[in-house]
């Protein structure tokens, strides 16, 4: 079971040309980049205030006044997901960093010490690892209850032991290198042996990595979400706006697809340029 | 014999691991269930009295015996909120989730084992690099939106299926398969875009090794180098990723029984949490954690058939 997700990039690279890759990260950074816009444009400014309820334009369709149209209470859609998509950015950006910086400790302390600590800490991360990460996330919000900051440790923690892995292979390759043998007879500590001089050489496994991170925790957000579990109203994120827009399908389908189609955008975004990024560092 | 004794061996153990660890979490984190049971306003002596009999006062080790053994007997405890034991209102919903599981899982392996072969034999040509690029966007489509599409598009413009109009298993095990279909494509379509890549990346990187040109040295087609030598060493990978993708589908089918109105466990699963009827959490999770480590062990296992030299570590 070890080691499938770097064997993924590895294969994943490796037959692309040139060309493609740069394709790749071109359109990942356009589609991010109008995203990361939207976003912040909405933290100054919406076309209508997010939660302003309009009785008289209730489920409109695409329109000049409305650009995704208006929900069942005749909110703003583009309005919405202005707001929802922050807050969906928010929880991925929390979850990936508690993610990479817990998961990067353990792994770096285990691969670097080894021994009976290692051992038990990898039995205890390969029994998550194979654990459905949605399910994790289910049981922490059971136990600790529902919210935006519940939600972030509960997807944080369901991340941390892949990055603990792909850091502790990394530390394992490097630790017996020459370079670090000699900051060794130096009598450098291990503190800092593990994290200036071990530490930078993770970053190109790491970097993609992180950014896959990112389009699962959006991808996981967006699913608890979906299920009820998450942000409150009435600020909604991406999942929850499409799981209320769900009962509208029939009757007014641009609702549902002009929100599902930004969190596809969002999550083609990342993946580009990941993909872009893990090719052009080999 | 004895790699497959040592494997299982460890999955007991992984077994026990597991179930300390949810039994811990949900018996120690939510508070005194005696207090969870009786209220708030109960006697001291009230409360003392109920942690006898049930037990609470005994040490952890001894508890977690009890409902361990409880629990492989059968005896999962008694739900607070419907006030039926656990058993009975899971057993029905069981067979629901897990047929909706395996068709995903045969869609899946169905749709990426002859499309990774193919792209990965005609690589760079113009079908591979529409399947690429599909297979891309595919990928960043949630389970829970391309269900909602799918919905669209069988169900309001060729009217296919009725969506919401469930139908039973015990009543019409044909309607019930057919009403899956679609709920188990969207399971299936990202995790048989990403089998697809994958399995396409190691044909290829197999195909470059040495062995694959002394095959082709010994005379032999493109065909059967390929069946014979490259798919059964491409497929090691491929094998992990799908044992991963069958415990992911099970989790993933709780999304998408929400949005076809599937009523499995999830329904279940998502009430008792809202409500905090841990009995009933703690089951489910048990059982898929179960699941999930018996398939661990079969995708073990089949990795020894397919390559005789993987050793335990």
């Amino acid at each position: 079971m070890k080691n499938i997700k770097e064997l993924f990039w590895k294969l994943k690279t490796k037959n692309m040309s040139k060309k493609k890759r740069n394709a790749y990260f071109m359109a990942g950074s356009i589609i991010t980049g109008l995203i990361l816009l939207m976003v912040i444009i909405g933290l100054f400014y919406t076309p209508y205030p997010p939660t302003k309820m309009d009785a008289s334009a209730k489920l409109q369709g695409i329109s000049l006044k409305h650009i995704m149209g208006t929900d069942n209470m005749g909110r703003d859609v583009f309005s919405r997901v202005m707001y929802g998509s922050r807050i969906t950015l928010i929880i991925a950006i929390g979850t990936v960093a508690f993610g990479t910086i817990i998961g990067s400790i353990i792994g770096a302390f285990t691969g670097y010490y080894g021994g009976i600590l290692d051992e038990i800490l990898m039995r205890i991360i390969d029994a998550l690892f194979a654990f459905p990460s949605l399910l994790l996330a289910l049981v922490f919000v059971s136990l600790f209850g529902q919210g935006m900051y519940q939600l972030i440790l509960a997807l944080g923690v369901a991340f941390v032991p892949s990055f603990a892995r792909i850091v502790r292979s990394e530390v394992l390759r490097c630790k017996n290198m020459d370079y670090i043998e000699s900051a060794r007879l130096q009598s450098v500590s291990d503190f800092r042996i593990i994290f200036v001089h071990i530490m930078p050489n993770t970053k190109d496994t790491l970097i993609p990595s992180i950014l896959i991170g990112f389009n699962n925790a959006v991808l996981a957000e967006a699913g608890l979400s979906f299920l009820g579990i998450g942000s409150q109203p009435p600020y909604a994120s991406l999942g929850k706006m499409l799981s209320d827009a769900q009962s509208y399908l029939f009757t007014r389908p641009s609702y549902v697809m002009s929100i599902g189609m930004t969190i596809v955008l969002m999550i083609l975004g990342f993946a580009f340029l990941g993909e872009g990024l893990s090719s052009s560092n080999k | 014999m004895k790699y497959i004794i040592k494997k299982i061996l460890m999955m007991i153990l992984t077994l026990v691991v597991v179930s300390l660890c949810v039994f811990l979490a949900f018996n120690f984190i939510p508070g005194d269930p005696a207090t969870r049971k009786l209220g708030t306003e109960a006697t001291p002596e009230l409360i003392q009295q109920y942690r006898e009999s049930m037990g609470l006062n005994d040490p952890v080790i001894v508890q977690y015996f009890r409902w361990f053994t409880s629990f492989v007997k059968g005896d999962m405890g008694t739900s607070y909120n419907y006030n039926q034991s656990v058993a009975s209102i899971i057993v029905k919903k069981i067979p629901i989730t897990l047929t909706l599981a395996i068709m995903s899982f045969i869609i899946m392996v169905g749709l990426s084992i002859p499309i990774g072969i193919y792209t990965a034999k005609h690589e760079n040509g113009v079908i591979d690099k529409v399947i690429m690029v599909l297979n891309q966007i595919i990928m960043a489509v949630p389970p829970f939106f391309s269900g909602i599409l799918l919905t669209f598009v069988f169900g309001m413009i060729f009217k296919f299926f009725k969506p919401g109009g469930f139908i039973s298993y015990e009543k019409d095990l044909g309607g019930f398969i057919g009403y899956l279909i679609l709920p188990a494509l969207a399971i299936a379509l990202p995790k048989a875009a990403m089998c697809i890549k994958l399995l396409r990346g190691s044909v290829i990187a197999e195909a470059q090794k040495d062995y694959t040109r002394t095959a082709y040295s010994r005379g032999n087609s493109t065909g059967e180098v390929l069946y014979r030598h490259v798919l059964k060493n491409a497929m090691i990978p491929v094998i992990t990723f799908m044992g991963m993708a069958l415990a992911d589908m099970v989790a993933g089918s709780i999304v998408i029984e929400q949005v076809f109105g599937i009523p499995g466990i999830s329904k279940i699963l998502l009430t008792s949490i809202s409500n905090r009827d841990y009995p009933v959490v703690e089951a489910i999770i048990m059982g898929i954690a179960i699941i999930v480590i018996v398939v661990n062990l079969l995708v073990d296992i089949i990795y020894r058939i397919i390559d005789p030299r993987i050793e335990v570590e």
